[in-house]
């Protein structure tokens, strides 16, 4: 489904040019689970980056679900990050002045779909993840452990073919952890694709491929 | 996403920063709400001289004289004798004491007047009669006095045949007038006619600088009028700069230029108010924008195109802006209210209403666009990362 091919990327500070991302391969089926390992400093936010079209490498090809999003104008990339890619960021990053429910309902809005259409998919998706009774707390009312199950809902309400997860646990503690991980897991016993960035070896090893990240260059690790 | 729900999310964000809202649509509002006071004033003021010229009648003619030149009876009766005049009156106020029974009568206007005075103001003589040739010719002390005077001396009385004093001598009342209220600024029924003639025992002399000349018909106004100019200006051998000779018409029409005028004055300085109002909006819109810019990559990484995001702080900045204009005009609405209690006369029209709604929706949207512009232009990544 994903297929990278000679991915690089460099940014400069200054007068030092870095090279993030360095001539990286990347090929992801349908279903995988995937955890990206790699030290700060490393690239692989960047390679997250790139992988979520959040950004443009400099060169090499990206081909996402048959198509090729290696230079696509802003508003293509929109639409895909829209349709076919679900978020979960370390921090959660809902939006505090919504409820639960409302911020499960915001990719379906930018979709198009209308507001009764939107909230009816949001309340079922918070149903599903054990968040029926939270549906209209605000963020700050939940718990980190709720506050992420609730951006995974959102990640998930679009049905998109790929969660990207930026160390989906680095802000909880780690019972919660566990529990979010397992959340993860059973997500793509149902067949969702998943690939997790983190820089924690306990994470890492419990996806089903791991690759290891260091200075711009990716591998993949033998599975123990 | 549609628009309910977008002006929604925008009051919330308003509501969300009471103090900071508040401070961005202070000048706004203060814009605004002058425009409206002042505006508001203008056109009460304007309309309240309006009513007072056109009760003056479309047959009147106003004579004012500034230079040194005075006129007198004689040429009372030749200006009525003009082509198109049917009559002419001299109008000479007096200031004098007037008292009855001892009592003094304060706010009292005193009018010194030919027999045809009371006819061309349009005045009804309620019971006795008017001042006649004869008492203009005798310098009569006679007097007609408004109704409001006469209540108050008399009572229910009818005050004709009995005496007032004035500078401590003796007037006969032959006649009061109907109740009329105001008219040309003077109060009817607060005043006291006299043949100008009369004026005399108050050590006045017939020095004539204003009069009322009135026309045969409405249509003969223009042509009366002209027929009065030129005898100034030719048998009188008056300046023409020195004199005013005007119709009612033509009060009006200077009227209407008048407040043109002073709308466009009072316009230009809204607009400038207006200005800084709007630049005041485009401020605080920027760093609404600066302070949300992880909010920003968060809808950007949910798929929200640039439109999208231009959008939702374009509706942020005209919900803005529309909501202190209506502050603004409910100020200005309440201050002239407060303004017209004290006696000022206050008209707002609901045109200038509705351009003020219209105009705050439009510095919404023109000082929203470069905010909005910045929003929607930000890098998904840089604003995910943004402190």
């Amino acid at each position: 489904m994903i297929d990278i091919k000679g991915m690089k990327k460099s940014f400069t500070l200054g007068d030092e040019t870095i090279t993030a991302v360095n001539d990286v391969d990347l090929h992801v089926d349908r279903g995988d689970f995937l955890a990206v390992i790699g030290p700060s400093g490393s690239g692989k936010s960047t390679l997250m980056n790139i992988l979520g079209l959040l950004d443009k490498a400099d060169e090499g090809t990206y081909s996402f679900d048959g198509i090729d999003v290696t230079d696509l104008s802003d508003n293509q990339q929109a639409k895909i990050r829209n349709e076919k890619i679900g978020f979960v960021f370390q921090s959660f990053y809902l939006l505090q002045k919504l409820t639960a429910v409302e911020n499960v309902m915001v990719p379906l809005l930018y979709r198009g779909v209308s507001d009764k259409e939107a909230r009816k998919k949001a309340e079922a998706m918070l149903q599903r993840l054990g968040l029926g009774e939270r549906q209209k707390h605000m963020p700050q009312q939940l718990s980190g452990g709720q506050q992420q199950r609730v951006a995974i809902a959102r990640a998930l309400v679009g049905e998109p073919e790929l969660i990207l997860a930026d160390e989906p646990t680095g802000a909880l503690d780690q019972t919660t952890g566990r529990e979010i991980l397992k959340l993860l897991q059973d997500l793509n016993e149902e067949g969702q694709t998943i690939i997790i960035i983190t820089h924690d070896n306990f994470i890492a090893h419990q996806a089903k491929r791991i690759y290891r990240m260091e200075d711009g260059i990716l591998r993949e690790e033998e599975a123990e | 996403m549609n628009l309910s729900m977008t002006i929604r999310l925008a009051w919330k964000n308003i509501l969300g920063n009471r103090l900071r809202s508040a401070l961005t649509i202070l000048g706004l509002v203060i814009g605004i709400a002058s425009v409206i006071l002042l505006v508001g004033l203008v056109n009460g003021a304007a309309q309240s001289v309006n009513d007072e010229i056109a009760s003056m009648g479309a047959d009147v003619i106003t004579v004012e004289i500034y230079d040194e030149t005075t006129l007198d009876l004689d040429d009372m009766d030749a200006m009525s004798k003009l082509n198109s005049v049917r009559d002419a009156s001299p109008e000479l106020m007096l200031d004098a004491a007037l008292s009855k029974g001892g009592e003094k009568s304060s706010g009292t206007t005193l009018i010194g007047a030919g027999e045809s005075y009371i006819d061309i103001m349009g005045y009804e003589i309620g019971s006795g009669r008017n001042i006649s040739r004869i008492d203009v010719g005798n310098s009569t002390k006679a007097v007609v006095i408004g109704s409001g005077i006469a209540r108050r001396f008399w009572k229910q009385k009818d005050p004709c045949g009995d005496t007032i004093k004035i500078e401590g001598d003796d007037y006969t009342v032959i006649g009061v007038l109907q109740s009329a209220g105001s008219a040309m600024g003077n109060n009817v029924d607060e005043m006291v006619i006299m043949p100008i003639t009369a004026a005399k025992y108050l050590g006045e002399s017939i020095e004539i600088t204003f009069a009322y000349v009135r026309a045969d018909t409405e249509e003969d106004a223009d042509a009366a009028c002209t027929s009065v100019r030129d005898y100034l200006t030719n048998t009188k051998h008056m300046d023409p700069d020195s004199c005013i000779v005007v119709t009612q018409k033509m009060m009006l029409k200077t009227m209407e230029e008048i407040n043109r005028t002073m709308s466009l004055l009072l316009g230009g300085i809204a607009s400038i108010s207006l200005l800084v109002g709007g630049i005041g909006v485009m401020n605080v819109m920027l760093v609404s924008v600066t302070e949300r810019t992880r909010e920003i990559g968060i809808r950007k990484s949910l798929g929200a195109r640039r439109k999208d995001i231009m959008y939702q702080f374009l509706i942020e900045s005209v919900v803005l802006s529309a909501f202190g204009g209506i502050v603004g005009i409910l100020l200005g609405l309440v201050l002239g209210r407060i303004a017209s209690l004290t006696g000022m006369m206050f008209a707002p029209g609901i045109g200038m209403i509705m351009l003020a709604v219209g105009v705050s929706v439009a510095v919404g949207i023109i000082f929203g666009i470069l905010p909005s512009y910045r929003a929607a232009c930000l890098k998904p990544v840089e604003a995910l990362r943004y402190e």
